[in-house]
C-alpha cells in the first residue's frame, strides 16, 4: 500500500552559467507519508540542489527546467508546487515543507533571542495568534524538543551546539509540516550529541508523522536512520531502495563504491591500508 | 628514531569569577617514530588543549613535555627548532591557508625560516613536496588556496607540515571538513608518508571507526582524563570503559545495526 506524500517527476535543475551545468537530471521520486528518505552522494552530486529544486527555493543562475512537483496534502488536496503564485508559495513553505539548512547552528541570529525568533515563525503564518498564544506555542516547542521552556529568553551564544540545533528543528516543527527536509542537521555535532539529536527526530516523527529528506554524505549514519536511500550521482539518482537493501544488496556500482569507501567501525574490512 | 612523552600533564583554565576549569587531568603518554596514535572523545573533553600544549601554544599547569627526553624550550632558537620537529595539520583547510598567497609562498616559507635546503635548491623542494602529496606541482605551485579543492587544500597543508622534516605530526581532525569520498584518500596519504618518513603521528579526532583503522594505539579522553588506553582493534571493539562504551554505541555501524534484528535504539525502525 503507498500513500504517497511528495511525487517528483522528471525533474531536472540547470545552472544557466557558460557552460550550463545541469545538476539535477530527470530525477524521479515518490516521498511517502511517514516515511524517512535518505539522500546521499559526494559534494556537488546535485543533493542539495534537489531538495531546494523542490521547494522552488533556488536562485538564479539555477533554472528548473523540466518535470513537475506534487504535493499530496493531508487534506486531499493536491498541490501542483512548480504553479504557486507568490503568495500561494510564501503561504505553502513553511506550512507544508519546513527545513533544518546545512549549518543550522549557526543559522540563528545572534542578536535576538530564541524565543523571539520561534514566535518570528507564528507572526508570519499565523497572523490571528495573540502573543500570549505565541509564547506559549514557543514554550511547548521548546519542551518538545528538550532544550526547555526557560531557554526562550537565552541568546543563541548562550546554548550549546547540540541545543541550537535543536531550536532550528523546533523552528521547522513548529507549523506542524507534512515535510522537513533536512541538509546535513548533525554533521557538526560529536558522535553523542549526534546520536541524541537523531533519536530526538525519529521520536518527533512518530509522534508527528511527517516525512523527512535527510541529506547527508555520511552514509553509516544514513543507513540506519532511514527508511529508504536514493543514491545520487552527477545529478541523477542512481539507486533507491531500502536502507538495508542499499547494505545488503547494492546494484549499482557507484553505491557500492561508497559503501566500500568507509571505515567500517566493527567490520573487518579495513579500508585504510596500512 | 624520536620519542614525544607527555608526562603527567594537567592544565587548569581560571574562569573568570566562576572557579576553575580542569581541562587536562593527569595526562600521560608516549608517540615514538613510526606510531600513530588515536586520541579520541567528544567535544570539551580535552583532546584540543592536549593539541595546544604540544604545540606550545598553551604551558601546562603542572606536568611536562619532553622530546627525545629533554623539556620544551620555553622560548628562543630552542623553541623553534621544537617546533621544527613536531608539525600540526589543522581541521579546515579553508581557515588554514592564507588566501592572499599562492601555494609557492605556503611552502616556501617553512623551507626558508627552518632552512631546510640551501636558497638555490627552494623551487625543487616545493616540487618535490607537492609530488609527496601527490599533487602534480605545474597544476598547483602558482594557485591560490582558493582554486583549490577541500582535498587539495589539505594536501598542501600536509605538505606544509612536511616542508620542516618533523619527527611528529598532530593531525587535529584533519579529513572531518573534507568530503567523505576523499577522506580515505587523504588518511592513506597520511598512512604512506608516516611510514615511508618514520613520523610519530598524533590523529585526533571524535571519529572512532577512522581512529581504529588509522592507529596503532587509541586513547580515550573524557572530561580531561585518560579513561582507556591501548591496541586500537582492542580499544574499539572490546572497550573497556563506559565512556568508551558509550561512544562505540553512539557511532553509526551499520554493521551492527543490521545484525540485530529488533529495532534499534535512536534507529528510525
Amino acid at each position: 500500500m503507498t500513500d504517497p506524500l511528495l511525487s517528483v517527476r522528471d525533474f531536472s535543475v540547470v545552472y544557466d552559467v557558460d557552460p550550463p551545468v545541469a545538476a539535477v537530471k530527470n530525477v524521479m521520486l515518490e516521498l511517502q507519508r511517514g516515511e524517512i528518505l535518505g539522500l546521499a552522494g559526494e559534494s556537488g552530486c546535485g543533493k542539495t540542489t534537489l531538495a531546494y529544486g523542490i521547494q522552488r527555493l533556488l536562485k538564479a543562475p539555477a533554472v528548473i527546467t523540466g518535470g513537475s512537483v506534487v504535493f499530496h496534502d493531508a487534506d486531499g488536496e493536491d498541490i501542483d508546487v512548480n504553479s504557486l503564485g507568490v503568495e500561494a508559495m510564501r503561504r505553502f513553505r513553511w506550512d507544508k515543507v519546513s527545513m533544518v539548512f546545512q549549518g543550522a547552528m549557526n543559522a540563528l541570529n545572534p542578536v535576538a533571542t530564541i524565543g523571539s525568533q520561534l514566535e518570528d515563525v507564528f507572526e508570519v503564518h499565523r497572523p490571528g495568534m495573540n502573543r500570549k498564544q505565541r509564547r506559549d506555542a514557543v514554550a511547548e516547542l521548546l519542551e518538545i524538543v528538550k532544550v526547555g521552556a526557560q531557554r526562550a529568553r537565552s541568546f543563541p551564544h548562550e546554548l550549546s551546539g547540540g541545543m541550537r540545533q535543536r531550536v532550528m528543528i523546533a523552528m521547522a516543527l513548529a507549523l506542524r509540516p507534512q515535510l522537513m527536509v533536512m541538509d546535513e542537521p548533525t554533521t557538526a555535532l560529536d558522535v553523542l550529541v549526534q546520536r541524541e539529536i537523531l533519536r530526538q527526530i525519529s521520536q518527533l516523527r512518530r509522534e508527528f508523522g511527517f516525512s523527512v529528506i535527510f541529506i547527508t554524505h555520511d552514509l553509516p549514519l544514513l543507513l540506519e536512520i532511514s527508511d529508504r536511500i536514493a543514491i545520487m550521482r552527477e545529478g541523477e539518482i542512481v539507486e533507491l531502495q531500502t536502507a538495508e537493501g542499499i547494505w545488503r544488496d547494492p546494484q549499482d556500482e557507484y553505491t557500492k563504491t561508497l559503501l566500500s569507501s568507509f571505515p567500517r567501525l566493527t567490520g573487518e574490512k579495513g579500508v585504510v591500508v596500512r | 628514531m624520536s620519542t614525544l612523552e607527555v608526562r603527567h600533564v594537567s592544565k587548569v583554565y581560571n574562569l573568570r569569577g566562576a572557579g576553575q576549569l580542569t581541562a587536562l587531568d593527569d595526562v600521560s603518554f608516549t608517540i615514538d617514530s613510526g606510531q600513530t596514535i588515536g586520541l579520541v572523545g567528544q567535544s570539551g573533553s580535552g583532546k584540543s588543549t592536549i593539541a595546544k600544549i604540544l604545540t606550545q601554544l598553551e604551558t601546562p599547569t603542572t606536568g611536562e613535555v619532553l622530546l627525545d627526553g629533554k623539556p620544551i624550550p620555553r622560548r628562543g632558537a630552542g623553541l623553534r627548532s621544537y617546533r621544527q620537529q613536531l608539525r600540526m595539520v589543522f581541521q579546515d583547510p579553508f581557515a588554514s591557508l592564507n588566501p592572499y598567497h599562492s601555494i609557492r609562498y605556503h611552502l616556501e616559507r617553512p623551507l626558508r625560516l627552518d632552512k631546510v635546503v640551501p636558497k638555490d635548491e627552494t623551487e625543487a623542494e616545493v616540487r618535490r613536496l607537492l609530488e609527496r602529496v601527490r599533487l602534480i606541482p605545474d597544476a598547483v605551485i602558482d594557485r591560490r588556496p582558493h582554486e583549490l579543492s577541500g582535498g587539495q587544500r589539505q594536501r598542501i597543508a600536509i605538505a606544509r607540515a612536511l616542508a620542516s622534516r618533523p619527527a611528529i605530526l598532530v593531525a587535529d581532525e584533519p579529513v572531518s571538513m573534507l568530503d567523505v569520498s576523499i577522506r580515505l584518500g587523504v588518511l592513506n596519504l597520511l598512512a604512506d608518508l608516516q611510514r615511508e618518513e618514520g613520523l610519530g603521528v598524533l590523529y585526533i579526532t571524535h571519529d572512532l571507526a577512522t581512529a581504529r583503522h588509522f592507529s596503532d594505539e587509541i586513547i580515550v579522553l573524557n572530561q580531561g582524563r585518560i579513561v582507556e588506553q591501548g591496541k586500537a582493534d582492542d580499544v574499539i571493539l572490546r572497550p573497556q570503559d563506559p565512556y568508551t562504551q558509550e561512544l562505540r554505541a553512539a557511532s553509526p555501524d551499520p554493521e551492527r545495526f543490521f545484525a540485530s534484528a529488533g529495532p534499534a535504539e535512536g534507529g528510525a525502525r
